[in-house]
């Protein structure tokens, strides 16, 4: 159904061509997961396949490209929207329609389907994805994440495509929804005979589900085409920067060899030997660890806040107790909606709270302006897009300090090398912003907000959307900051981040802290992992397998395994 | 935040009734409005416009800054008549009733009076109608009965796209500033001068102008992915068959259209004279 034969790809703008030699063939009813760093290809090989080349973006093609029984140069984006239906990344920036329903039926306006079918058809797709009903009057703003994806999966099944392709489901989803999309995609998968792409590179997360195929890309070729327990049983993840599931890594560093037959591609298939348990648990029993000590002195407090934006009835945030100690690198959790981002808001006095106090350095913080406040305390939003308003790197990074006034050119100057350096885009420093990657840029506004000498940082999921490596570039990077002793908070989704660089965790549900605690001990009570939609991790089912009891323990040592591993 | 657009959902006859035909009552009713001066239907359609107000179930409060912003344009509007040319009234009446002098050639006369009488009248015409129509219509249905009475359903999307985004570009906008703010940047108005303030104004509208083009590229595929632009037509979700209701709000309209017209033959002009 879908064939690539020695395909390559070049884009008009580039000198090199970003896809080389490609050999791929998907047949009706398989269920694909294409996976890879950023920059692999994998997101215009789905170009290619829906059309958005050459529609959106032009290029020169080479070999051949299989849709639908006819070559790609005899099809466009239209007639290949019949075949295939792209669930985009961003659920937020792809609805169409002002309410459910509208957005699911804009295929069937733009078919000239009459008003009765499309009501009809409407009502059929919506049920079979769970949002049927009232919700079809919905405006987008009032749906969740999880909501939103479940509308754009309708809007595309609605044309009756024969195949469904996912870019990156799961980019903005919190653990738990995570998991649902999973789900859904594969209820669909097996009750209707459509075939299923899906491109990400949270291996681990996808592989929740079964599939059939896993293609592993990197720089543009394709590397391996293999069902999943024979990829994880190879050592191709770890070199081509994809992070392996965690339970894999973990027998891996106990020495256990992992084959095909130990069914590994997910933990509740896996089967262990007794052998392999007992290297397990003798590789935990002979790892120690020191307990960090965590600073007594508290840098940042809040108490009882509470928040409501005006004209309207629902607190964002009840009675809220919070304290950041000084030095730490602190996570705060929660989905969507939990109040996270208005809390870190209210700090940096972007709002003011309706009642309640905040402290800093036992200061109260009320009396201080947006700007006095970032003297002492520096926000990252999580676009850097919103944050560069100047062209040019160096300009970028001194804004504040020329702003501020008081100071000489010289004295600018210098602050800004040093900043440069701390940051390592001091080789950059007379680039344009446009040159740089998202790593880079993110570095960038962090360097515009060190410039300030703040004593807190406080990041806005500063690693979303990001693959494994750029992930460890980026917080590899925040560890160093914090160890010259920024206190860090993180505002974030991913549970790895929280696991691996945070000792300690607040987690935010419906506008109240409902757990304070070391990062993985949130993972394995069950009543907070529900209450703020998070997930548990697969090291617990592990540990539960090899009769380890203390799985926190076990999470811990895992951690400062893999950290030293990876140095 | 001052939404322009602003749809207010209600169960009522006004809502009831199909995009197309809103707009259609609406161009007509305005027309009809704006082409007469006769004092005799202007005096009656304000009070006819009120009724479908109350009709609508829309509350007063709910409108009161569009009304406000209206209504003091309304009054600058006739001071500027009165300052710019006060005898006005008397050249087209052909009369000069004076009833007293404020200074030099500032005279008051009834054919002034007259004629400004007729001007707010049209204001109060037009306005509670225009109101009406923008605060009953649902957005998408105005792009559909934009569609509907010949415009192109590309252009039509666009702006009812450009209309829904206006609230998420102020949020943005507001995230944008806050976080220049905290970088130093002055917003504040009064404290710099002009051209300091225009340099922070860019501050903020580049970043604002780079993540817009983002979304507008992720919009533009996720439309075009799903068939956006194929053909010269489409169809429309929330488009409804017109129903009886429909077609007697446009057939009043006409009437009155008519009846402005017919005046004009009666009145032997656009103006209604009584000072004959």
């Amino acid at each position: 159904m879908i064939e690539f034969r020695d395909f390559g790809f070049r884009y008009t703008s580039q000198s090199e061509p970003t896809l080389h030699n490609i050999n791929l063939k998907i047949r009706q009813g398989e269920k694909i997961l294409i996976c890879g760093p950023s920059g692999c290809g994998k997101s215009t090989l789905a170009h290619c396949i829906n059309g958005l080349i050459p529609s959106s973006y032009s290029g020169e093609a080479t070999g051949e490209l299989i849709l639908d029984g006819k070559s790609f140069k005899d099809q466009n984006i239209f007639s290949l929207s019949k075949f295939v239906g792209t669930v985009l990344q961003d659920s937020d920036g792809q609805f169409i329609g002002l309410t459910v329903g509208e957005d699911i039926a804009f295929a069937l306006e733009n078919d000239r389907t009459g008003r009765e079918e499309m009501h009809r058809r409407v009502e059929e797709v919506s049920k079979k994805v769970g949002i049927g009903g009232s919700f079809l009057t919905h405006a987008p703003h009032e749906l969740s994440g999880g909501q939103k994806q479940r509308v754009a999966l309708a809007g595309v099944m609605v044309d009756r495509v024969k195949v469904l392709l996912f870019d990156e489901p799961l980019a903005n989803l919190d653990p738990a929804t995570g998991k649902t999309t999973i789900e859904l995609i594969d209820e669909i998968h097996k009750s209707t005979d459509t075939t299923v792409i899906i491109i990400e590179h949270r291996l681990e997360d996808v592989l929740y589900r079964d599939v059939d195929r896993v293609v592993l890309m990197s720089e543009g070729r394709i590397i391996s085409d293999s069902t999943p327990a024979e990829l994880l049983s190879s050592n191709l993840l770890i070199k081509h920067g994809i992070r392996e599931p965690l339970y894999i890594a973990a027998l891996k560093y106990a020495g256990v060899r992992i084959t095909p037959q130990m069914r590994p591609q997910r933990v509740d298939t896996l089967v262990l030997t007794e052998e392999d348990k007992k290297k397990v648990r003798s590789w935990f029993e002979n790892l120690s660890i020191e307990n960090e000590k965590i600073n007594d002195e508290i840098i940042l407090s809040a108490e009882k806040i509470n928040f409501r934006y005006p004209d309207k009835e629902r607190l964002v945030l009840k009675d809220l107790d919070f304290s950041l100690h000084k030095g730490e690198m602190m996570a705060v959790v929660g989905k969507n909606g939990a109040g996270k981002s208005t809390f870190s808001k209210l700090i940096c006095g972007f709002e003011k709270p309706s009642s309640g106090c905040l402290k800093l350095n036992g200061r109260d913080l009320s009396e201080l302006s947006i700007k006095e406040r970032a003297d002492h305390i520096g926000y990252v939003m999580q676009n850097p897009n919103q944050m560069i308003s100047k062209p040019m790197i160096r300009e970028e990074v001194s804004l504040a300090l020329v702003l501020k006034s008081s100071l000489t050119h010289e004295e600018i100057d210098k602050k800004v090398d040093e900043v440069l350096k701390i940051c390592g885009l001091y080789p950059f420093r007379n680039w344009p912003v446009s040159a740089l990657s998202f790593g880079q840029k993110k570095r960038v506004t962090i360097a515009s907000i060190l410039s300030m000498n703040p004593e807190v940082i406080i990041l806005d999921e500063p690693t979303a959307g990001q693959d494994f490596r750029h992930y460890t570039e980026i917080m590899e990077f925040l560890k160093e900051l914090n160890e010259r002793g920024i206190t860090i908070v993180l505002i974030t989704h991913d549970m790895h981040l929280m696991l691996e660089y945070c000792s300690r965790a607040v987690i935010f549900a419906d506008g109240e802290v409902v757990a304070d605690k070391r990062s993985e001990e949130v993972l394995t009570e069950p009543t907070i992992v529900e209450k703020a939609c998070l997930k548990k991790t697969s090291l617990s089912d592990l540990a539960t397998m090899c009769y380890i009891e203390d799985d926190t323990a076990f999470i811990r040592r895992f951690i400062l395994a893999d950290r030293g591993e990876r140095r | 935040m001052i939404n322009i657009f602003n749809y207010i959902e209600r169960k009522s006859p006004i809502h009831k009734l199909t995009g197309a035909t809103k707009l259609l009552c609406l161009l007509i009713w305005s027309l009809a409005a704006m082409t007469t001066f006769d004092t005799r239907l202007l005096a009656v359609m304000p009070i006819l416009a009120f009724i479908l107000f109350f009709v609508s179930r829309i509350k007063f409060s709910e409108v009161k800054v569009m009304f406000w912003f209206t209504f003091v344009f309304m009054i600058l509007n006739n001071l500027l008549i009165f300052l710019f040319s006060p005898e006005h009234g008397t050249e087209i009446y052909g009369s000069r009733t004076v009833l007293f002098t404020i200074f030099w050639r500032y005279v008051v006369t009834s054919e002034q009076l007259f004629y400004q009488l007729n001007v707010v009248l049209k204001y109060l015409a037009t306005i509670p109608i225009v109101i009406l129509f923008v605060s009953t219509t649902d957005p998408s249905e105005f792009a559909a009965s934009l569609n509907r009475i010949g415009v192109s359903y590309k252009i039509a999307y666009s702006v009812s796209l450009a209309l829904r985004y206006i609230p998420d570009i102020q949020r943005e906008y507001h995230d944008i500033s806050v976080s220049q703010q905290a970088r130093g940047l002055e917003i504040a108005l009064g404290k710099q001068s002009l051209i300091k303030r225009l340099k922070s104004a860019v501050d903020i509208l580049f970043p604002l102008i780079v993540s817009s083009m983002d979304r507008i590229e992720i919009i533009a595929n996720a439309m075009e992915l799903r068939g956006f632009g194929k053909d010269k037509k489409r169809t429309w979700y929330n488009s409804r068959p017109f129903a009886v209701p429909d077609y007697l709000s446009i057939a009043f309209c006409v009437i009155l259209a008519l009846l402005s017209i017919c005046l004009r033959f009666v009145d032997g002009g656009r103006y209604f004279n009584p000072f004959i």
